[in-house]
């Protein structure tokens, strides 16, 4: 079992590099391979699971196997994989979605259709134009850079599998960053695209944002636990240690009285907090949740797996893993931290979703909010309730990014048909009567959205949901409580609003006339989610509706993964009623809202701070990219380095030229050169240029020479001699 | 077979020279046998040091395959070599690539002869100091090293433009880069040649092996009129330098981007890749052994430093234009975690968390090894078809190049520090390592992280995403993709990034134990 384990993400991986590598010039095989390679795991994870499950106290029992890595000094720091019950319910749902997902990409990106006219890599596919009966039609055109795409959702899936059959924080740090990176280029995956460019950018920014924070936290966890494998951590001995231990000792010791904060505030909430942060860049939480609505850029299929089933899962499971550490803080600080940007995000997102035209932003704010949703529920302290969110979420949201995804499909259907090229296929106003048009994307997206607002039991959204509910009130935290029945309001209010605009009247552009259903290969995924989108609630019914004739099976089995298993909370009528009201009352008012608007004049909540998203993309850029470009442009390189660094040191040059000018100018020359090589040679010179004129040769000359001199000598005799 | 096994590591240190002898003697038109000869002749010392990889036991202390000859027996200096894990990886890292950057140098045509005449003594002055165990024999090849590559600059480096120094004063960049890498050099070792002269003349012995007992037991009275603590301090501080310039750590390292962009594509593969490792080695061999006590006085300061080049190196790279310059600047960056290491590794020496930190400062010499002498031989590939590094010249050239695209995006992963390629496993151990040692330092570190990341996109932005520039799809300029001469110098490079990303322990083993007997407590 174990070595399954070990096996279950490496086929994505090898046909990651297959694809690339070997077979990326035949788009047939690249899809088969990548979409083989994914049955294959999500076979192997179904193994996994069933056994899981057939396990008796699978919470103790659970598959663990671990390899030596990296030498550390005398010892060594394994790595290795863990099937516990929380990864085993986490790798089902990630099994089905990845697989479903990789189907759809194969109609999504039109296989089996003519290239296209002027298709280019790095661009959306335009269309071809085929000549049936000397009449010619546009139809969609496959896309171009069809086998990459294959080749990056591989790679993607292989770092959704590590990260959650990971027994330590390091190989799913690893997994973490390998999907970052996918996440980048498969929303940059339209290089060529401007927007799509820095929306990948984006992403990857600010993720890694939170994941510095993150690497901070292993770094210290690792330093003070010397492992960083859970089943090591997380022993109640080192719990208590970490929940004990004062994580700024300085400051609890200089100033214990100007921060009664610092004098208790634990290790394991310090570093539960650094690895939170984490979390709150990668499922794109308050105030790291930039990214995630420029991330709509990837195609659809990305969106669902980047948006709703994977990564920003991948967040939130990261979180719920690391609940014990959260909780073990004695001050209760970093459950509360958690609690507070769960809850706002799960309205603030809630807000901005109202104001949306874009039928994939719509969902992207959607996401985020629901995200919220249970990074709350972890922080109230409802550990099975966040797990239960996490799998029901993952289904509808990615049927619903999947149906999505359908809609825009058939409306580029008809955008090629009408040759209407300057209507928008993802603006909601351009749309409606759809559901007679493509009635199983309709059905199922109904099914999706339903579960999204929590329609009441039927849906597996309404289980999940509920049980926040009923933690949230029933352990007390009556703010969150209210913050999120006032989320849940909306939400059910603009997924009706999203649906009404979408599928419902009449058709409001002659593109949407012509919209037409799209290939099995996308409806078939649909289908399945769908049936997930209901069937999933069922395990997790609480007891007090099937009333002990069925234990909730979910509870049971994800609460074991703890030390302890939770209790479930009392039933209560208020929580209930809550969940029952905001559901059927948000889905009935925006039916009521929307049923006859038509366009985005007759919208009243197009309110301009809903609709720039209360203007952080501003905030942000004034605040940390205009500084961190100054500092990049000007500061480092220009000044520092060119002017102040080599500044001295060309002035120091400088000074030495010029000392070597002045030795040059003032002692060599003059004193050496002039005075005592130059002068000397001259002073010799000049004498014998003087001699010279005595020697000239000349007979007479040396006469007068010879008689003058003879004269001299005379006079100087006989002078000198009278004077003696 | 018993020679080679003998004098194994003097056969790895002379034979580049006897290979440019060898390529002085061939005719000077026939540029094929040149190069094919120099490269040929250049796998001789790498295939040798994987024989000495296999032959190495890393379980035995102390120096390996030593050698020891007289040389200068007046001053009691010999020529004494021998490797540990430590110079054993770098000695493996310089063969490598050596090779790879004269396979890299195919498009030279302009004298030859000369250029690969002094590249190969290059890599014999660069092995030269990894495997010295005498401090004047160390000092001789550290020196060696600087007088090819100040002519690989000057004369093969690029020819255009130009750099103004002070008002009206402009001098041609490739002669102000090569000036500024000598004399930076040069006046940075200075200091060093007094120590190493003050530790000769007083032990009357420049062995390594000797000097590391007598100097370390050598604490109490006077020296020079002046007490021991002080000549020691005082020493400690030449020695730094001599290095911190070499490394580069901040503010010293302002030689390196000019350098690095002038030098032709192989010049900045070897610099980056090797010359850069020369300091933060002699850290390692040096500093650390000799000065353990002041280490760890100053492991605060020099922690301040490389702190300094992480942030402030990430921070220029992001500002850069010119993509080789920024390529560049991300050496600073990278290297600043090297010394973070060796700082953390100074400060608490000999505990778990001193080797972690060592650990991951050696095999980041590696890494760094691998993934800048990759990412310059890529600008030098985009170079030479466009003949621009003006990253606003290029834009979304990915459909033109895509081969070339995904072995860039590649290699800027390895260089970010992307987990699953070796960059993150060396980054890891120094942040683990350093975080309980030097917390603060550690944590500020994270803004050069975030940064590395910012400044490697910023590459592929302007590279290869985004709208096509048509300029280079017009038949005069048109683009043409990475050749298989060049694929083949990358492959290498990609593979070990893979490897060491995935499974370590191989290399980290090594180095692993040579750390532990290296600073025993």
């Amino acid at each position: 079992m174990n070595f399954l384990i070990w096996l279950l993400p490496l086929p994505p991986l090898l046909a990651f590099f297959a694809i690339i590598l070997f077979t990326n010039k035949n788009k047939a095989l690249s899809h088969g391979l990548a979409v083989g390679a994914a049955g294959l795991s999500w076979l192997g994870s179904m193994i996994v699971f069933v056994r899981a499950v057939g396990t008796q106290e699978f919470g103790k029992h659970f598959f663990e196997s671990a390899v030596n890595w990296l030498p550390t000094g005398n010892t060594w720091f394994q790595i290795g994989v863990r099937v516990d019950p929380l990864s085993a319910v986490v790798l089902f749902f990630v099994a089905w979605t990845v697989l479903a997902i990789f189907v759809y990409s194969i109609g999504y990106h039109n296989f089996g259709q003519p290239k296209g006219d002027h298709d280019l890599p790095g661009l959306p596919p335009h269309g071809a134009t085929i000549d049936e009966d000397g009449h010619k039609h546009s139809v969609p055109s496959i896309e171009p850079m069809y086998s990459r795409f294959f080749a990056f959702i591989s790679l993607f899936a292989f770092g959704m599998f590590t990260l959650v059959v990971s027994n330590n924080l390091l190989t799913m740090f690893v997994g973490w960053e390998i999907m970052g990176l996918c996440s980048y280029l498969l929303i940059g995956f339209w290089y060529g695209k401007k927007s799509a460019r820095d929306a990948a950018i984006k992403a990857f920014i600010t993720t890694r944002v939170g994941d510095v924070f993150m690497l901070l936290g292993i770094a210290w966890l690792y330093s003070y636990t010397g492992t960083l494998t859970f089943s090591q951590i997380f022993t109640p001995d080192v719990l208590q240690k970490l929940g004990n231990a004062v994580a700024f000792p300085l400051m609890a010791m200089r100033a214990p009285a100007l921060w009664p904060f610092f004098s208790r505030f634990s290790v394991a909430g310090a570093i539960g907090i650094l690895l939170f942060i984490g979390t709150v860049g990668k499922s794109a939480q308050f105030p790291l949740h930039v990214w995630l609505p420029d991330a709509m850029e990837g195609p659809t299929p990305v969106s669902a797996m980047i948006h709703a089933a994977t990564m920003v899962s991948a967040g939130v499971y990261v979180a719920i893993r690391v609940f014990p550490l959260l909780q073990a803080d004695v001050t209760g600080t970093a459950l509360a931290v958690v609690a507070f940007i769960g809850a706002f995000t799960a309205l603030f997102a809630a807000t901005i979703a109202v104001a949306q035209n874009d039928i994939k932003k719509v969902l992207a704010y959607s996401t985020i909010s629901q995200l919220g949703f249970m990074i709350a529920a972890l922080g109230v302290g409802a550990y099975v309730a966040a797990s239960f969110h996490l799998v029901t979420h993952a289904f509808f949201k990615a049927l619903l990014f999947l149906g999505s995804g359908s809609v825009i499909h058939g409306m580029e259907h008809g955008v090629l048909h009408t040759g209407a090229k300057q209507v928008d296929a993802q603006d909601m106003f351009n749309m409606g009567g759809l559901r007679k048009k493509m009635p199983i994307t309709f059905w199922t997206f109904l099914i999706g959205g339903f579960a999204l607002s929590g329609f009441p039991v039927l849906t597996a959204g309404f289980w999940s949901k509920d049980e926040i509910f009923a933690e949230a009130f029933g352990n007390g935290h009556l703010v969150v409580f209210f913050v999120l029945a006032l989320a849940a309001f909306l939400t059910a209010f603009y997924t009706m609003r999203q649906i009404t605009l979408t599928f419902l009247g009449e058709p409001r552009t002659r593109v949407a006339e012509h919209a037409s259903e799209t290939t099995w290969t996308m409806t078939l995924p649909l289908v399945v989610l769908a049936v997930f989108a209901v069937g999933v609630g069922w395990v997790g019914m609480p007891e007090w509706f099937t009333g002990g004739l069925l234990p909730n099976w979910f509870h049971g089995f994800v609460g074991q993964t703890l030390a302890e298993l939770p209790e479930e909370v009392a039933f209560n009528w208020i929580p209930v009623v809550t969940s029952l009201f905001v559901a059927l009352g948000g889905l009935f008012f925006g039916w009521l809202a929307y049923r006859n608007v038509t366009t985005p004049a007759e919208d009243r909540l197009q309110i301009p701070v809903l609709k720039n998203k209360y203007y952080f993309d501003e905030i942000y850029n004034f605040l940390f990219v205009r500084p961190a470009l100054w500092i990049s442009e000007k500061f480092t390189s220009l000044y520092m380095d060119q002017i102040v660094i080599d500044g001295f040191l060309h002035n120091l040059a400088r000074f030495s030229l010029f000392l070597g000018h002045a030795f040059r100018n003032y002692f060599d020359k003059p004193v050496i050169n002039e005075f005592l090589g130059d002068g000397a040679g001259r002073t010799v010179k000049a004498s014998g240029s003087g001699l010279r004129k005595i020697q000239a040769g000349r007979v007479q000359y040396y006469m007068v020479v010879s008689i003058l001199m003879l004269a001299l000598f005379a006079f100087l005799y006989f002078f000198l001699k009278a004077g003696m | 077979m018993a020679f080679i096994n003998q004098h194994l590591l003097s056969l790895i240190l002379f034979f580049p020279v006897l290979a440019a002898v060898i390529v002085l003697c061939l005719p000077k038109d026939n540029l094929k046998a040149i190069h094919w000869t120099a490269f040929g002749l250049s796998l001789v010392p790498f295939l040798l040091t994987i024989y000495l990889w296999i032959q190495f036991k890393a379980g035995e202390t102390g120096f390996q395959f030593q050698e020891q000859a007289a040389w200068y027996a007046a001053i009691h200096s010999t020529f004494h070599i021998g490797v540990d894990g430590l110079s054993l990886t770098m000695v493996l890292l310089t063969t490598l690539l050596t090779p790879l950057a004269l396979l890299a140098s195919f498009s030279i045509t302009d004298r030859l002869k000369v250029y690969m005449f002094l590249f190969l003594l290059l890599e014999t002055g660069m092995l030269g100091v990894f495997m010295s165990l005498d401090l004047l024999i160390f000092f001789v090849f550290w020196e060696v090293g600087l007088v090819p590559m100040y002519f690989l600059i000057n004369q093969w480096g690029s020819e255009k433009g130009e750099r103004e120094i002070w008002k009206g004063v402009k001098v041609q960049s490739r002669n102000y880069a090569s000036l500024k890498f000598i004399i930076f050099t040069m006046g940075g070792s200075l200091g060093l040649l007094l120590a190493i002269q003050l530790l000769g003349v007083l032990f009357q012995n420049y062995d390594l092996p000797v000097l590391y007992q007598k100097w370390n037991s050598y604490t109490t009275g006077t020296l020079l009129g002046l007490p021991v603590e002080t000549v020691k301090t005082i020493a400690f501080w030449a020695f730094v330098i001599a290095f911190a310039v070499k490394v580069p750590v901040w503010p010293f390292h302002t030689w390196l981007p000019d350098a690095h962009t002038e030098a032709p594509t192989a010049g900045s593969m070897i610099l980056a890749g090797v010359l850069l490792k020369l300091g933060a080695y002699g850290f390692l061999r040096l500093v650390l052994p000799l000065y353990p006590v002041e280490s760890a006085r100053y492991a605060g300061w020099l922690a301040f430093l490389a702190v300094m080049a992480i942030v402030f190196g990430a921070f220029a790279a992001y500002g850069q234009k010119d993509f080789k310059r920024l390529v560049a600047y991300s050496s600073v960056n990278h290297m600043g975690f090297v010394l973070l290491g060796i700082a953390a590794a100074a400060k608490a020496i000999g505990t778990q968390n001193a080797t972690i930190a060592l650990n991951g400062a050696v095999l980041q010499m590696f890494n760094h090894g691998l993934s800048a002498a990759g990412m310059f031989f890529l600008v030098g590939v985009i170079y030479e078809r466009t003949h621009t590094r003006n990253l606003e010249d290029y834009g979304g050239l990915f459909p033109l190049v895509p081969v070339y695209g995904g072995i860039l995006i590649f290699t800027s992963m390895a260089s970010l520090g992307l987990p699953g390629l070796n960059g993150f496993i060396s980054e890891f151990l120094v942040v683990r390592g350093s975080w309980p040692i030097l917390t603060v330092y550690t944590a500020i570190a994270m803004l050069g992280l975030l940064f590395t990341g910012v400044y490697i996109l910023k590459g592929i932005k302007n590279v290869l995403h985004g709208p096509l520039n048509e300029h280079w799809t017009e038949p005069e300029h048109k683009l043409t993709e990475i050749n298989t001469r060049e694929i083949f110098v990358m492959a290498p490079l990609m593979a070990l990034i893979l490897v060491i990303g995935v499974y370590p322990a191989w290399i980290l083993d090594v180095i692993n134990k040579a750390m532990l007997m290296l600073f025993k407590v």
